[in-house]
């Protein structure tokens, strides 16, 4: 399909315009979710999608599904309340790297610790876009962001590492520059059974671009070119050469009892035991 | 209609079971004392009926969970106190904006903080009106004994799904744990409210187009509608708008839904007050001595009526305005430093002096206490 059916297929366009600012990469981001969206055959009325509060989680909104907005940090927690209370349902959370790792961190833990059947999308602008600029956990160490005038002194957090070590079945990590693999991820995100996350490195020029020597869309298009290492390479770097850049690529693909299977499960006994 | 059953049964099982009866299908909570057996309870029942429990990572999660659920259209529970019910109320707030049906227990203890853990007060009613930030609306009932935990359980369900709005049940230690004999009436017998679900196409659906009720018809997930459902100010859309007449619409909306209702949703027992000179206001499990007193008063001559109020938000005002007509005197026994006693002195207009007897100790009031102090402003 080209890109204007697609549009119109998966979003409501009479909410156009959509509020992100020239050169922001949620909109990329956005666009490969809809590729893999319209590639997984999932029925758009069984589909629920969910998100927190940011610049990001404003997604849901313009997307044509059911769709639902939350509270800041918490889109887990409520999709959590949707997929168990039918699991029928294919459930996705947007959430935004602050959204996700700081406010709604132990969600985050604890989702991919269940395993439940959850896609989850980051989009990580290594800032808190919304509020105009603050730091998150995925800030890189050393830049600057308007709460750390004197320089970031904290160090960032791996959230695909904290995904893997939680015990998610899926995770993945890509950029806005490499588009295509990035919605293959997410295509083989919606696709897996159990916990799945794609953190999709965003540019965020407004806030974190103009800080740091970024200010357009393509400056921060360069960096994540310049500063991705793909997973078979990364492998082969020491810490020190891997210093200042990130990995991308499928960081954990396993399979794992995923939870409103094994809640199923719990039914069958209760009512077997009830007999 | 088969023969009601008759059981001993605790507040919080009492709670549970009515749950149950009015066809909740999901929970989801965070263990905390004295509110931790509706989730025991709920865990071993809920499956039994093909529902579903979840213990989530706190009481955010809780809340959440349960409008999650309840917007597939599943009716939902949640139960906490203290220290969980503070936790709870930012989406407490969303439930209310996006008026999405849940019931939310709160078997109160003795706070601020940890407090005292296993010992009872009321010291949440006006937390539960106001906890959540913002001009919101909101249901609170408190019974004041285990049979009436279960009716009022049920009401509560009812309310939630009739209205579209949280409804907080304050239950509190005592009434949680304490056990009484029970009438659990037969199933049939039970008045039980769906939410109203929308009959019109998906294309021509606005899901906060209100009918003349003042509550619009719902569509749950996975039915074709695609709604939004957002915290910020919407329209009938669903929708954000920033548009100050549709944001100034909506939330008079939704308190107008409630005050539509009132008369229905207040439910409030008068006890003796049509010739009482002494009329005391009590609620939850303040109410018992309330009742104790005023019997013995009686006994010994005294007019004294009893004011119980099972709905204390919306305030019953008219109840208090015509009783402070008549009586002397009305005495408010709050196991707090005097919360609902405001709304007493509002609603009473100068009509009646308004006395509190409080107590925050963690002990119920005795009658002979509430007795002492009828004798003393007689
Ligand atoms: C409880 C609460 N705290 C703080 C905020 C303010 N707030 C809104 S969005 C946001 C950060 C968003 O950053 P991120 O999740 O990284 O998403 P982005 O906007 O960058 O896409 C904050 C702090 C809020 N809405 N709610």
């Amino acid at each position: 399909m080209a890109t204007e059916e697609l549009l119109d297929e998966h979003f409501r366009v009479e909410t156009m315009p959509h509020i992100w600012c020239p050169g922001c990469g949620h909109g990329i981001v956005l666009g490969a979710l809809m590729r893999a969206l319209e590639k997984s055959g999932f029925e758009r009325d069984k589909t629920v999608i969910v998100s927190g509060i940011g610049c990001s989680s404003r997604a849901t909104g313009y997307l044509d599904y059911d769709t639902l907005h939350t509270t800041h940090g918490r889109a887990l927690a409520f999709a959590t309340g949707v997929k168990l209370a039918n699991p029928e349902l294919n459930v996705v959370v947007i959430t935004g790297d602050g959204d996700a790792s700081a406010i709604g961190g132990n969600h985050f833990i604890h989702a991919a610790r269940r395993n439940i059947d959850i896609t989850t999308i980051i989009f990580n602008n290594s800032i808190y876009g919304m509020t105009g600029g603050q730091y998150s956990p995925e800030t890189p160490e050393a830049s600057w962001a308007t709460t750390s005038p004197y320089g970031h002194i904290e160090r960032t957090f791996d959230l695909a590492e904290l995904a893997k070590a939680a015990g998610a079945s899926y995770v993945a990590r890509g950029t806005t520059y490499h588009v295509n693999p990035l919605s293959n991820y997410m295509l083989k995100a919606l696709k897996k059974k159990g916990f799945s996350v794609v953190e999709a490195i965003s540019g965020c020029p407004t806030y974190f671009g103009r800080k740091n020597k970024m200010p357009t869309g393509t400056l921060m298009l360069q960096w994540q070119k310049d500063s991705a290492v793909p997973r078979t390479k990364a492998d082969k770097l020491s810490a020190e050469e891997m210093k200042g850049k990130f990995v991308i690529g499928e960081l954990q693909d396993i399979d794992l009892p995923e939870y409103t299977e094994e809640y199923g499960k719990v039914i069958k006994k209760a009512q077997e035991r009830r007999r | 209609m088969k023969e009601p059953v008759v059981k001993l049964m605790q507040g919080n099982e009492a709670c549970t079971e009515a749950a149950l009866a009015a066809g909740c299908s999901f929970y989801a909570g965070y263990p905390i004392t004295p509110s931790t057996e509706i989730a025991e309870l709920m865990a071993e029942r809920l499956p039994i009926y093909g529902g579903r429990f979840i213990q989530m990572e706190d009481e955010i999660a809780s809340m959440a969970a349960v409008i999650g659920a309840s917007l597939t259209g599943a009716k939902s529970l949640t139960a906490t106190s203290g220290p969980g019910f503070s936790l709870k109320q930012e989406n407490i707030g969303y439930a209310s904006l996006t008026e999405v049906p849940v019931v939310v227990v709160n078997v109160q203890r003795v706070g601020p903080s940890t407090g005292m853990a296993t010992s009872p007060a009321q010291g949440d009613v006006m937390q539960a009106r106001w906890g959540t930030h913002g001009d919101h609306p909101i249901v609170v009932l408190a019974p004041s004994s285990v049979q009436e935990t279960y009716e009022i359980t049920i009401e509560a369900f009812n309310i939630a799904e009739e209205l579209r709005v949280p409804v907080i049940l304050l239950l509190d230690e005592v009434i949680g744990h304490m056990r009484e004999k029970i009438v659990i009436p037969d199933k049939d017998s039970l008045k039980i409210t769906n939410r109203k679900k929308t009959d019109a196409r998906p294309e021509d659906f606005l899901p906060y187009k209100a009918d003349e009720d003042g509550v619009p018809p719902m569509a749950d997930f996975g039915t074709g509608y695609r709604t939004h459902v957002t915290g910020l100010f919407h329209d009938e859309t669903g929708f954000p708008t920033g548009d100050p007449k549709k944001a100034d619409a909506l939330l008079r909306r939704l308190h107008e839904k409630l005050d539509k209702a009132k008369d229905r949703i207040t439910l409030v027992e008068e006890i003796e007050t049509e010739d009482a000179d002494i009329v005391l206001f009590a609620y939850g499990s303040s109410a018992r001595p309330a009742l104790s007193a005023l019997r013995q008063a009686r006994e010994l001559g005294i007019k004294v009526g009893l004011i119980k109020p099972i709905t204390i938000w919306p305030f019953p005002e008219e109840v208090v305005d015509r009783v402070a007509k008549k009586a002397k005197t009305i005495i408010v026994p709050e196991m707090n430093l005097g919360q609902l006693i405001r709304e007493v002195e509002r609603a009473s207009r100068g009509q009646a002096d308004v006395i509190g007897l409080n107590r925050v100790d963690g002990e119920l009031f005795k009658p002979e206490e509430i007795l002492e102090k009828i004798k003393e402003v007689r």
